[in-house]
């Protein structure tokens, strides 16, 4: 590489870090101060890209037209953010913190589906900014203009957020309140005044770092998981809740990428390194590294137990034998009497159900949140369809061998995880998944690629939909009873003392790190087999089975059916998988109906359904009694 | 006017409050006392609405504010100085007292932060300093400061005595005198008897969330049984 090149691929990493570094620095803010994980921050950033796209062709392909389009855009996403938190998050502060998630889950689905609806599926390619479209030569390259106002905006727009936050006594108060805003509030603060007005800022934020993008990246309906994925990364490295460090994370993951690709292919000792298949995966390999070695990011502080945090979860109920007993005879009858369809709808509902109670085993009771749970559901399913195709072994077996390859990815992935807690943990586990998914994205001799592996059918033995079907329900039965089994045992009760209590629970001589280490191993297993039986019935694989959104239905499911209840997340993974199926049939814009769905739940039974059902029932056994 | 009645409160299933009743009136400085666990920093919050007030009453200058958010009863010109300080350690001393900030208040004195390191010299010289690398007195002293920057007519100190230098607390017997002298009226909860004779005009006891005694400091210092049976440790 030649002094050149690397001033060129530098100038194009540091181009690219501008919005990185906005939109990061907005989810950051918020997180700071209402300690919500906003997921919808991408879909800011989707939707100040869109805003300007339109705004553009609106008020002209002028220097003027394109600058108040870039910035009503962005002011327009910030009242977006508003109407989020008025609407939505304003109502469910004090819920527990999973299902603020699980609210902002829903604000992504109904984004997509208003994007969708007002800018169609087609991606849209933006104009040139008039009057910067012109090349700058640098050392003999030709570099756009507007990189090299962009690389100028990101310090800019530093500078601006660091004189708000430590000039003005907004910026007191937003920080005061992301340390105790408890105290805040008993100083005479209307916190929900400040929320807004912080939702409004980070918002803007995203808005604009989207907005900017427009002449450089085409508009479109991916970006959303996208960019919440990589301002989770840049936000986690920086340290959460600092502005300069996602400044500095977001300079070091644009100009790792940029470098990657610039680098291209290189023949190191024989061995052929493709670099700039290496783009998708950098920024997570940064990401795993930054947190092993420094937990709370390059510039973070071990985070400040927010006060008036929710009630410690209740204890489980044991679930009981005939509730068990009744539900597997109905099921083992379904076939007799339901049709086909019934029959493949119930196969994939047993996958989902064992997925979503292995999720639910390692976030509930094991207190680590995964953001990638998807990782070992799709290992599981591309070991079993590659073992099948590329090694050649009959079904049963690859069947069997999947889950502990899922497993075994499980103890690597795991090893770091357990060093974490809260939302780094989260956020790792989401690298891990992103990493999992571009391998097998990108590695097309042997996964297939994008395409994905085809051919994957069970033995004749097991052809038939209803043979599957019990195939299905006796594996997926089989792993969900092993996992509420493993509960009740002492193994379990260790891991709901170290939720509870982790300093307790190691002083009384539990290995805590340890027992978490073996839970992830487990649920990881679990949650391969799931992807097994999964990938059998479908007869392919894709990608998408490891992708963000897999592990966020998963999440959806768990959430949905209450994460204090055993029987919750399978009543969220059957819900969520008839309603989506039911509505994919009939409406194009599913996942607005779906999101509008989970809000409502949301804003109705904070305890998710089951255990909002369950609370009903017991205040009405009390006015009986 | 302050005047709780019959207050309950909860923490979770635990009933901690059990009917509590006081008043304080502007110019006056009452002590709350009773041992650890008793339940003062209970009646302190839930008077401030951090704990939700199950039942019962609390009148501020006339007006029920039981059910109000603690912003709101805030602006209402009630202080609150909570017990462990809660300073904003990344906040200077400066941005600690702009975060209490609020407008002048009829029949309230208006603080400025000039007037506050007048009352409290020790935190004049340390005006960038960050709430975090401050002592625990001085980060005391800030507290109070922050709270009076809302401009109280009446102000709940948690426990303000707690774990300071004998001269600080000294100090802070001075500056608590000289709130009472601007008519201010202070609910101050204390474990350190010493103390609250030294400022206190009269005073209630708590225990396991009830009022045992109330009275003037006079009475509370000739009846030995009395701080026998709920004071000493």
């Amino acid at each position: 590489m030649t002094f050149a090149s690397f001033i060129i691929q530098l100038l194009n990493g540091l181009a690219a870090a501008a919005s990185l570094f906005l939109v990061s620095a907005g989810l950051s803010l918020i997180f700071g101060v209402t300690r919500i994980v906003n997921f919808a921050h991408g879909s800011l950033y989707m939707l100040g890209l869109y805003g300007a796209y339109s705004l553009i062709q609106a008020l002209g392909r002028t220097p003027l037209g394109f600058w108040s389009a870039v910035v009503l855009a962005a002011l327009a996403v910030g009242l977006v953010g508003v109407l989020i938190e008025v609407l939505v998050l304003r109502r469910i502060y004090k819920a527990p913190e999973l299902f603020q998630l699980l609210a902002t889950f829903a604000v992504v689905l109904v984004i997509k589906d208003i994007a969708l609806f007002a800018w169609g599926a087609e991606d849209l390619v933006g104009p040139r900014a008039p009057g910067l479209s012109m090349a700058v030569e640098i050392l003999g390259r030709r570099i756009p203009a507007y990189d090299l106002l962009l690389i100028a905006i990101g310090p800019v727009v530093l500078l601006a957020m660091w004189l708000l936050l430590t000039r003005t006594r907004w910026g007191a108060l937003v920080r005061a309140a992301t340390q105790d805003r408890e105290m805040v509030g008993a100083l005479g603060v209307d916190q929900a005044r400040l929320f807004t007005s912080v939702f409004f800022v980070g918002s803007v934020l995203a808005g604009l770092g989207g907005a900017l993008q427009i002449p450089r990246e085409p508009a479109n309906l991916e970006l959303d998981l996208a960019v919440i994925a990589d301002a989770f990364v840049v936000t986690v490295v920086g340290g959460l809740g600092s502005i300069g460090g996602a400044f500095l994370a977001a300079i070091l993951i644009g100009v790792a990428k940029a470098f990657c690709i610039g680098v291209g292919t290189v023949h190191w000792f024989g061995a052929e390194i493709v670099f700039s298949k290496l783009t998708l995966v950098v920024e997570f390999l940064i990401m795993a590294i930054v947190l092993v070695v420094r937990p709370f990011g390059l510039l973070g502080k071990p985070q400040a137990a927010q006060r008036l945090a929710a009630d410690p979860a209740p204890p489980l109920a044991v679930p009981s034998w005939t509730f068990a007993l009744v539900w597997l005879a109905l099921l083992i009858g379904v076939p007799v009497v339901a049709d086909r369809y019934v029959t493949i709808l119930l196969t994939d509902i047993f996958c989902f159900a064992l997925f979503a109670v292995s999720l639910h085993f390692i976030m509930g009771p094991a207190g680590m949140v995964s953001f990638g749970h998807a990782a070992y559901f799709g290992l599981g399913a591309y070991a079993a369809g590659l073992l099948l195709k590329r090694a050649g072994l009959p079904m049963e077996l690859a069947l069997v061998l999947a889950p502990l390859v899922a497993g075994a990815f499980a103890i690597v992935y795991g090893w770091f995880c357990v060093r974490l807690s809260g939302v780094y943990l989260a956020m790792l586990t989401l690298a891990f998944a992103q990493i999992s998914w571009s391998i097998v994205f990108q590695w097309d001799s042997f996964t297939g690629g994008s395409n994905g592996v085809f051919g994957v059918w069970p033995s004749p033995w097991l052809a038939s939909k209803t043979a599957y079907y019990y195939l299905a329900l006796a594996f997926c039965g089989a792993g969900i009873t092993l996992l509420w089994r493993v509960l009740f045992s002492p193994f379990g009760y260790a891991l709901r003392a170290g939720r509870d209590s982790p300093l307790r629970a190691e002083a009384i001589g539990i290995d805590l790190r340890g027992y978490q280490w073996m839970a992830f191993v487990l649920v990881g297993a679990l949650a391969g087999l799931a992807g097994a039986v999964y990938a059998f019935s479908k007869g392919s694989i894709s990608p998408s089975a490891i992708s963000i959104a897999q592990s966020t239905d998963g999440l959806i499911m768990v959430l949905l059916g209450g994460v204090e209840t055993l029987t919750g997340p399978l009543a969220g993974a059957a819900i969520f998988t008839w309603l989506r199926d039911e509505l994919a049939r009939r409406t194009e814009f599913w996942r607005a109906v779906m999101g509008l769905v989970i809000l409502a739940i949301v804003l109705l039974f904070p305890q998710g359904l089951v255990g909002g059902l369950k609370a009903l029932m017991q205040r009405r056994r009390e006015v009986h009694s | 006017m302050l005047l709780v009645k019959d207050l309950h409160s909860y923490y979770g299933r635990a009933h901690i409050l059990h009917g509590v009743s006081l008043e304080a009136s502007g110019g006056e400085v009452v002590a709350l006392l009773g041992r650890n666990g008793a339940g003062k920093s209970t009646v302190m919050k839930t008077i401030m609405g951090l704990v939700p007030a199950a039942a019962g009453e609390v009148n501020f200058d006339g007006r029920r504010i039981e059910r109000l958010p603690p912003y709101r009863i805030a602006r209402l010109g009630l202080g609150y100085v909570p017990e462990d300080r809660r300073v904003f350690t990344e906040l200077t001393v400066m941005e600690n007292l702009a975060v209490g900030l609020q407008p002048p208040r009829k029949g309230a004195p208006a603080w400025t932060a000039d007037k506050l390191f007048a009352l409290f010299p020790n935190l004049a010289g340390m005006r960038e300093r960050p709430g975090g690398r401050m002592s625990g007195g001085e980060q005391q002293m800030l507290t109070i400061a922050r709270t009076l920057m809302g401009n109280p007519r009446c102000v709940l100190l948690d426990e303000p005595s707690e774990g300071l230098a004998p001269i600080i607390v000294e100090q802070m017997a001075h500056s608590i005198l000289a709130l009472k002298g601007e008519g201010l009226c202070v609910l101050l909860s204390e474990q350190n008897l010493h103390f609250s004779q030294a400022v206190a005009d009269r005073a209630y006891i708590i225990e396991k969330g009830q009022i045992r005694f109330g009275g003037s400091m006079a009475e509370l210092a000739s009846d030995a049984s009395l701080r026998e049976q709920y004071l000493s440790v």
